[in-house]
């Protein structure tokens, strides 16, 4: 009986949150706090273990959170109802733009649509980037202090190799891991 | 079915190996959806990732089930999508049963002081990647201009007034697709 709400409960989740995994985020609050299946701590590390691991944030989170509800079986329920609405939705919309593909209606909106999704994303990348190598509000008082050289220098070599090699992306996450525990044991953060 | 397997060990290669959410994603799909097997062009993916951002749900999940519903119809956009999700099954599960203080555990947050500054990096590839086959003209760099230092700006105006409003990526890709007809729709009936 669990699992059938519990599929309910992410299903909605799934269905009203737009713009990505962290949107899912006020929805798990709500699925707390009225059913109590887990904590507000359970929350939080829930945060940091989904930014912590591969996947797509609100599907790790859909996950972490069914599992601390029924086990195994909640953590796959949970994740279905999470997606079944992303799966319906997408097929229609995939089905009308079939249809739709040689109008020059659709054609125009998706010659205004690509530059701006590449401007969202470069967006997104720009705010990674400002939570990862330079802390913004330290920078107007402590310029040198707001930014994590480490990262910067690191920055530059990955992108000097990446122009120059273009491996597989997870060749530099697997480097670049190795670094930051190399760099973490000699003290370079402290 | 050789096809669908394919397509599931693909996807779950690709969520897998993703750190960063939906947005890290785009250097993982750029390599093995568009380089390696050629079931979508670069365009192709930055529609699906504007559509992503306006329909309901997690965005990666979203592009595999485009991507896959395309390259073979219901039954495809349902093993790439279980194909991305798989794997974070597996992980977190593993994770929530033994390894409760793993976000906790020194070596992980040290290993992450890396590879955060390396999904930087790779997500500045993958949009100039995008960025070359976007903006083609006068008007489209506009609107990527307009996007960019609107939703750039916002967040750093945020990290200062933590209260201050926020825009739904929605409103940029209505707004955007609106400019598209008219800024592209006016000016002849040329091919796109």
């Amino acid at each position: 009986m669990i699992l059938i709400r519990l599929f309910c409960e992410f299903f909605k989740a799934g269905l009203f949150a737009i713009g990505g995994g962290l949107a899912t985020l006020p929805f798990l609050q709500e699925i707390s706090q009225t059913t109590g299946w887990f904590s507000q701590q359970d929350l939080l590390d829930l945060i940091a273990i989904s930014e912590s691991t591969p996947g797509a944030i609100g599907v790790n989170a859909a996950t972490y959170a069914g599992y601390h509800t029924y086990g195994l079986a909640g953590g796959i329920v949970a994740t279905l109802g999470l997606i079944a609405p992303s799966i319906i939705i997408i097929i229609l919309v995939s089905k009308v733009l079939e249809k739709f593909k040689e109008s020059s209606l659709v054609q125009h909106i998706f010659y205004g649509l690509r530059p701006a999704s590449t401007g969202l994303i470069a967006a997104a990348g720009f705010s990674v980037v400002l939570a990862t190598l330079v802390s913004v509000t330290d920078l107007p008082s402590d310029p040198a202090g707001a930014c994590n050289w480490f990262g910067i220098l690191l920055a530059a070599a990955l992108y000097t190799a990446i122009k120059k090699w273009n491996r597989h992306p997870v060749v530099y996450i697997a480097a670049s891991a190795v670094i930051g525990i190399a760099a973490g044991y000699l003290h370079m953060f402290e | 079915m050789k096809e669908l397997w394919d397509m599931f060990l693909t996807f779950a290669r690709i969520g897998g190996l993703t750190f960063g959410g939906g947005y890290a994603m785009l250097p993982m799909l750029q390599r093995e959806v568009v380089e390696k097997h050629g079931w979508a062009t670069e365009e192709e993916l930055a529609d699906y990732y504007a559509i992503g951002q306006c329909t309901p749900g997690v965005i990666a999940v979203n592009t595999a089930t485009f991507i896959g519903y395309r390259q073979a119809g219901m039954v495809g956009g349902i093993f790439a999508t279980m194909g991305v999700v798989f794997p974070s099954i597996v992980i977190i599960t593993v994770i929530a049963a033994f390894l409760t203080n793993f976000a906790d555990l020194k070596v992980i947050q040290y290993a992450f002081e890396g590879i955060r500054v390396c999904v930087c990096v790779l997500i500045f590839n993958a949009v100039q990647k995008l960025w070359k086959k976007s903006v083609v003209d006068q008007p489209t760099m506009a609107i990527f201009l307009l996007v960019f230092l609107v939703s750039a700006g916002l967040a750093v105006a945020q990290s200062f007034y933590p209260e201050l409003f926020s825009v739904s990526p929605m409103v940029y890709v209505v707004v955007a697709g609106v400019a598209g007809v008219l800024l592209h729709g006016g000016n002849g009936k040329k091919e796109v």
